[in-house]
């Protein structure tokens, strides 16, 4: 599974950091990724890809300032890397092409 | 919930401790944040419970391969480095406090030997029946008997018509062994040589099953044919010396048998004993005609069934044969039901109490008083350590501090307090061992039975055993010291040892204090109440004399002879005959009933068989009527002495003793006379309720005893003579004969030895807390002393200095004393004492007494110290600040 290739999962997890800009750690990507999917994201479930996406060089991560909430711990903000953004456009790209080639393709009317 | 406290309730404290431990640092933070986010996100909208929930489910599902931190093996190669630091260290402190170190080990090896011992007993006890090769697939079966008045009995014995059903009708079986008991004989294998024997009849597959190894012979044959005899080796060389046994022939009463096998002798851990074997087929062929009752379904008290099923059995569906059997044969019998389960062999020795057990059984019971008695003791001693460690921590402060600023984790601070527990407790290990040898000895000598049950030889398994005992509990003593030690903060505790908040901890210390105490007053209590009730047992007016009678079994000769001889002796005073010896524990029942116009009653009655003089020597008392006044030689009986419970039951003549003499009564379906009514007398143990007895005439019982009256002060003369008699009649047989008081004591031995053994650990656990208590009040007394110098100065009597002193202690005896009484008074109120419907009153002075014990020690330990803190000159103590 290592290397360029994306999850499904992963991607959405990528994609919600490169929304959030500069306000994308654990607890607001779950908030997020609940919003858009309608789905529950499990913290636990996060967490792990958000390791993983850092082991791949996808994304990087720096620690935020200490504050009064959180019991005083600070935050973790993630943010895509150069990889990381190559790794989402060829994502997008393989599906435009396939997207593409159907013919004809056509939901209007069965919705 | 604690929403309306001030303070935002929290994470669970013991979730998040977790986390941190597991978690790897560069992780733990913003992990820690993100579960605190959402927990004070959920204490908003699922309440605090759910919160707390949740959060503790996500501490534990966090623990993933990439979250958890990498062991370091630095750490654990500075503890090994460490480790003659820590040993030299140790070594200083515990020479330093020579009377801390004192207390410590020798209580710690007290307590480990009492654990010792236990742990000894206990492997002896699970090694049972260890060497049998299929004893995971060998079970016994039990019977349960329930008789027409609804009262159940369960027995390990069962019927042989059931092992000869379950062998035809249950597939699924390998194996089914009959075994009968109850062979009693003199073997006679030459005119010189005659040997007492006591063999179990068995077939064939009782050597497939058990793993009892023949010598000679052949396993398949040698149970095959009728009157054969397989012998152990023991009994080879008692019968035939050194010679030859196979193919010989012993004779049995009329009998000859062939020796056909030589066992192996039996490992002394087994639950079956036994000194030989006979086929079982010599006993069909022998017995069928004459006792036809042989083969009867409800014959279940002298057989026994093992039987093995092959490997992953379906025991259930066994069991569903064995129920079907039962139900078949249950309805062909007269408001009886007999029903049979399986016993795996493994749990024969610990299982529950069963009536005919076929030999050794240890209730569980008596191995929970057990452990619970070690536990406590050794508990005891570990709060001493924990106590006087944590105490005296000021002192060890500067140490830690120093090694913290040097680089020591809590970890290693940790593990160096611990390595030092573990290292005094197995110092005292090694005395607790001697004391185990000691010891040893004066438990298996307590009492016959259990040098009988359990040997407890040393073993490398054993050994071993006690090292890891030792190093439990020296974790366990050391962990609570380390902890607080660990704790330390270096800074604080090098600017100004004083300002360590040794007394923070202090609730900690009484409260161990109080525990170690209020044991202590149990136990003491509890050996005086139960020493209280044993003599009260031996003492008990049983309704007629024991003193002074000799009672003689007569080994199958007849009475008549012996009496002939022992009439002649002068120190005999008086002999009568019985079947039995009565107040003792065994019981001889039949079924009594009585006719009046008011109609037809039924009910057991334990019976007597006595002749004449039987009721003058004991010196029963008649209530109404006389002794027997006909007195046939053999059998024709026609008259019976009854207790006044009989009346009772019965309500015979209107409970009118004097009119129920002449009144007819049926016994074994012979129509009997009532004679005398005598007054009640204990038949049973204390334990049992006084019942309908009757005493029944038989002049001439071959099984029965003599009751010997012996007048002369000279016993030790008077019983050679006696035994010079015997020896004229029965030149096989030694001697039995038993003083009945004394045989009263053994009946109620095993409360001695209960008294005994608990006051054997009452006496330790006094020990201990006391030598527990003085380390507290040297410890206090030394720290306060510059306090107790300034209060002399300034004008305090000695009086008032002791009483200041000792205050906090008499406080937490008096504590103990009032959980300690009621406990032990409720216990044997309300649970022990009511399993004996006659007893002693518990009496105020018992409790008294073990208060007083107890308290004028503990007043001794802290009188003396207090009182030398407080005679010091305050002068010199002042002077070396």
């Amino acid at each position: 599974m290592k290397g360029t290739n994306l999850g499904e999962f992963e991607e959405l997890v990528l994609l919600t950091i490169a929304a959030l800009i500069s306000d994308a750690y654990s607890v607001a990507i779950c908030d997020e990724l609940e919003k858009y999917t309608g789905r529950a994201a499990k913290l636990g479930v996060v967490h792990a890809v958000l390791n993983r996406l850092e082991e791949k060089g996808l994304v990087k991560s720096r620690m935020g300032e200490a504050t009064n909430a959180r019991g005083g711990k600070r935050k973790r903000y993630y943010e895509v890397t150069h990889t990381g953004k190559v790794a989402l456009t060829r994502s997008k790209e393989v599906r435009e092409a396939l997207w593409r080639i159907i013919p004809g393709f056509n939901l209007e009317g069965t919705v | 919930m604690k929403t309306t406290t001030q303070k935002p309730p929290e994470p669970p404290r013991w979730a998040r401790n977790l986390l941190r431990w597991y978690c790897r640092p560069d992780l733990l933070e913003d992990l820690e944040g993100d579960m605190n986010e959402y927990f004070e996100r959920n204490l908003t909208t699922k309440g605090v419970r759910r919160a707390r929930w949740i959060y503790i489910l996500d501490a534990l599902k966090f623990f993933r391969p990439y979250t958890i931190r990498k062991p370091k093996f630095l750490n654990l190669i500075i503890h090994w480095l460490m480790l003659g630091s820590y040993l030299k260290t140790s070594r200083r402190s515990l020479v330093r406090n020579k009377l801390f170190s004192f207390i410590n080990i020798i209580g710690l090896a007290v307590s480990l030997s009492v654990g010792l011992l236990v742990i000894a007993f206990l492997t002896d006890l699970f090694s049972y029946d260890q060497f049998q090769e299929k004893r995971h697939r060998t079970y016994r079966v039990l019977t349960r008997n329930e008789s027409a008045d609804k009262s159940v009995m369960d027995l390990a014995s069962t019927s042989l018509k059931a092992g000869f059903k379950i062998r035809e009708t249950i597939p699924g079986v390998e194996d089914v062994t009959l075994i009968r008991r109850g062979f009693y004989s003199d073997a006679k294998v030459s005119d010189e040589t005659i040997v007492p024997l006591e063999a179990t009849w068995a077939d064939p597959s009782f050597l497939k099953i058990f793993t009892f190894p023949l010598l000679k012979g052949n396993p398949s044959t040698a149970l095959k044919e009728p009157y054969s005899l397989v012998i152990t080796e023991k009994t080879a060389r008692r019968l035939f010396g050194e010679a030859e046994a196979m193919g010989k022939t012993v004779r049995f009463d009329t009998l000859n048998y062939t020796v056909t096998g030589v066992l192996k002798n039996i490992p002394k851990l087994s639950h079956m004993r036994f000194e030989a074997l006979i086929s079982l087929s010599s006993m069909l062929g022998q017995k069928a005609d004459s006792d036809g009752g042989l083969m009867d379904w409800n014959n279940i008290y002298q057989n026994y069934i093992y039987l093995t099923l092959p490997e992953n059995a379906n025991l259930s569906a066994i069991q569903a044969g064995l129920d079907r059997l039962c139900a078949a044969e249950n309805a062909l019998l007269d408001r009886q039901k007999i029903n049979l389960s399986l016993q795996p062999m493994d749990t024969i020795v610990l299982g529950g109490r069963l009536s005919n057990e076929i030999g050794v059984n240890v209730p569980k019971t008596v191995v929970w008083v057990l452990i619970g008695l070690a536990f406590v003791v050794i508990l005891s001693a570990c709060f001493n350590y924990t106590n006087l460690s944590i105490a005296r921590s000021m002192r060890r402060s500067r140490e830690v501090g120093i090694r913290k600023i040097v680089g020591a984790l809590r970890g290693h601070v940790l593990g160096q307090f611990l390595a030092e527990s573990v290292i005094i407790s197995v110092m005292a290990l090694v005395f607790s061992f001697l004391l185990f040898l000691v010891l040893r000895t004066q438990f298996l000598s307590l009492a016959p039975q259990l040098a009988d049950v359990v040997s407890l030889d040393l073993s490398p398994q054993l050994i071993l055993y006690f090292l890891a005992m030792a190093v439990v509990v020296g974790l366990a003593a050391g962990f609570i010291p380390a902890l607080f030690f660990a704790r330390i903060q270096a800074v604080q505790v090098l600017k100004d040892a004083s300002s360590l908040k040794v007394f923070r901890h202090v609730n900690l210390r009484r409260a161990l204090i109080v525990i170690q105490y209020t044991f202590s007053l149990i136990f003491i209590t509890a050996t005086l109440i139960g020493y209280r009730q044993y003599r009260g047992f031996l003492s008990f007016d049983l309704g007629f004399t024991t003193e002074n009678i000799l009672n003689i079994r007569m080994q199958g000769n007849k009475p008549s002879l012996l009496k002939k001889e022992l009439a002649e002796i002068p120190a005999v005073r008086q002999i009568a005959t019985s079947s039995m010896i009565t107040s003792l524990g065994s019981l001889y029942g039949t079924q009594m009933k009585y006719q009046d116009k008011a109609g037809k009653d039924s009910a057991m009655a334990w019976q007597n068989f006595v002749d004449e003089n039987y009721i003058p020597l004991h010196r029963h008392q008649f209530v109404a009527g006389t002794n027997f006044k006909n007195r046939p030689l053999s059998g024709n009986e026609t008259e019976v002495i009854v207790n006044e419970q009989v009346l009772k039951r019965f309500h015979l003549a209107k409970r009118n003793p004097a009119e129920a003499v002449g009144k007819q009564v049926i016994l074994d379906n012979k129509p009997l006379t009532i004679v005398g009514v005598l007054k009640d007398f204990h038949y049973g143990t204390m334990d049992h309720k006084i019942e309908p007895t009757v005493l029944r005439y038989s002049a001439d019982q071959p099984g029965g005893y003599l009751n010997v009256g012996i007048k002369s002060e000279d016993y030790p003369a008077a019983l050679s003579s006696i035994e010079e008699a015997w020896r004229k009649i029965d030149k096989v047989h030694p001697l039995k004969a038993v003083f009945y008081d004394d045989q009263i004591e053994e009946a109620y031995k095993q409360f001695d030895v209960m008294v005994k053994v608990i006051g054997f650990i009452t006496f330790l656990a006094i020990c201990i807390a006391s030598m527990g208590l003085f380390g507290m009040v040297v410890f206090t007394t030394e720290t306060r002393l510059k306090e107790i110098s300034i209060r002399k100065v300034l004008g305090a009597s000695e009086g008032g200095l002791i009483f200041h002193l000792s205050k906090g202690f008499l406080v937490l005896l008096f504590i103990a004393t009032l959980i300690a009484l009621p406990v032990t008074y409720l216990f044997f109120d309300q649970y022990i004492l009511t399993k004996f419907v006659y007893h002693q009153p518990i009496g105020l002075s018992e409790l008294l007494m073990s208060v007083l014990v107890v308290m004028a020690l503990a007043f001794l330990l802290i009188g003396s110290q207090t009182l030398k803190a407080a005679r010091s000159n305050p002068a010199k103590v002042l002077k070396s600040e």
